[in-house]
């Protein structure tokens, strides 16, 4: 899965995407999300409250109970401010 | 319907944008401008995107304004990224339609879904000094209304 990561988001984990592998226990946003939080650091900072975030699969805006496959754009990112 | 939806660095020329939609069936065109807006120290903004899904959801946001309000005849939306200065236009709503009324409407359902549903980024500057904008809730409870019966 292709992951991207926009706004504050990026700047704390330091870096606009990543490939990360799709496997079992990536059932859903969500799944990934707590992934992302237990590598510490700034990762840990982006994702220590899921409610700030938002999340998108294949350009689309999701919950973070949506399912995930493999070969999904994955996106997370704070709420929108444009306009 | 004519759909013109461009995200651009560069300004706009908001009669020639007008002048783009006005045909035979147009009665009407109903524009927004949204400007950069100083006070507070702020010096401007830095606004970034998410290339794709942008364009896809405003896209959409203009296909369900053309299915609630039919006489539209034609609608572009450019909305700029990077930096602006205070002064500076920021987004462009035009709906061009048979009747006024649509037009009126149309453009403040799109200006309210764009700030809820397109994943627009900005940053206020303030010199050297850059800060996330937060999201806000009266711009949900604007989104929300047009759900309501």
């Amino acid at each position: 899965m292709n992951v991207l990561y926009f706004a504050w988001v990026r700047q704390k984990v330091g870096r606009s995407d990543e490939v990360i592998e799709h496997g079992p226990s990536l059932r859903t946003v969500g799944d990934l999300a707590l992934l992302l939080a237990s590598r510490g650091g700034g990762y840990a900072e982006a994702f220590a409250d899921l409610r700030r975030l938002r999340a998108a699969v294949n350009q689309h805006h999701v919950g973070m109970d949506a399912p995930l496959a493999a070969g999904d754009e994955v996106a997370f990112f704070p709420p929108v401010t444009g306009g | 319907m004519h759909l013109n939806v461009q995200i651009q660095q560069e300004d706009f020329d908001v009669a020639d944008e007008i002048e783009a939609l006005t045909t035979d069936e147009a009665g009407a065109v109903a524009t927004f401008t949204g400007l950069v807006r100083g006070g507070d120290g702020i010096t401007g903004l830095v606004i970034e995107h998410y290339p794709g899904m942008t364009e896809r959801e405003i896209r959409h946001i203009a296909e369900q304004a053309q299915a609630r309000w039919t006489l539209i005849t034609g609608i572009t939306i450019i909305h700029r990224i990077g930096r602006l200065s205070v002064g500076e236009r920021i987004v462009l709503v035009a709906v061009a339609s048979a009747h006024r009324q649509s037009a009126f409407a149309a453009c403040e359902f799109l200006m309210d879904y764009l700030k809820t549903r397109a994943p627009f980024w900005k940053q206020e500057a303030r010199g050297e000094a850059l800060s996330w904008v937060e999201h806000r809730a009266s711009d949900d409870a604007a989104a929300e209304r047009w759900r309501k019966p």
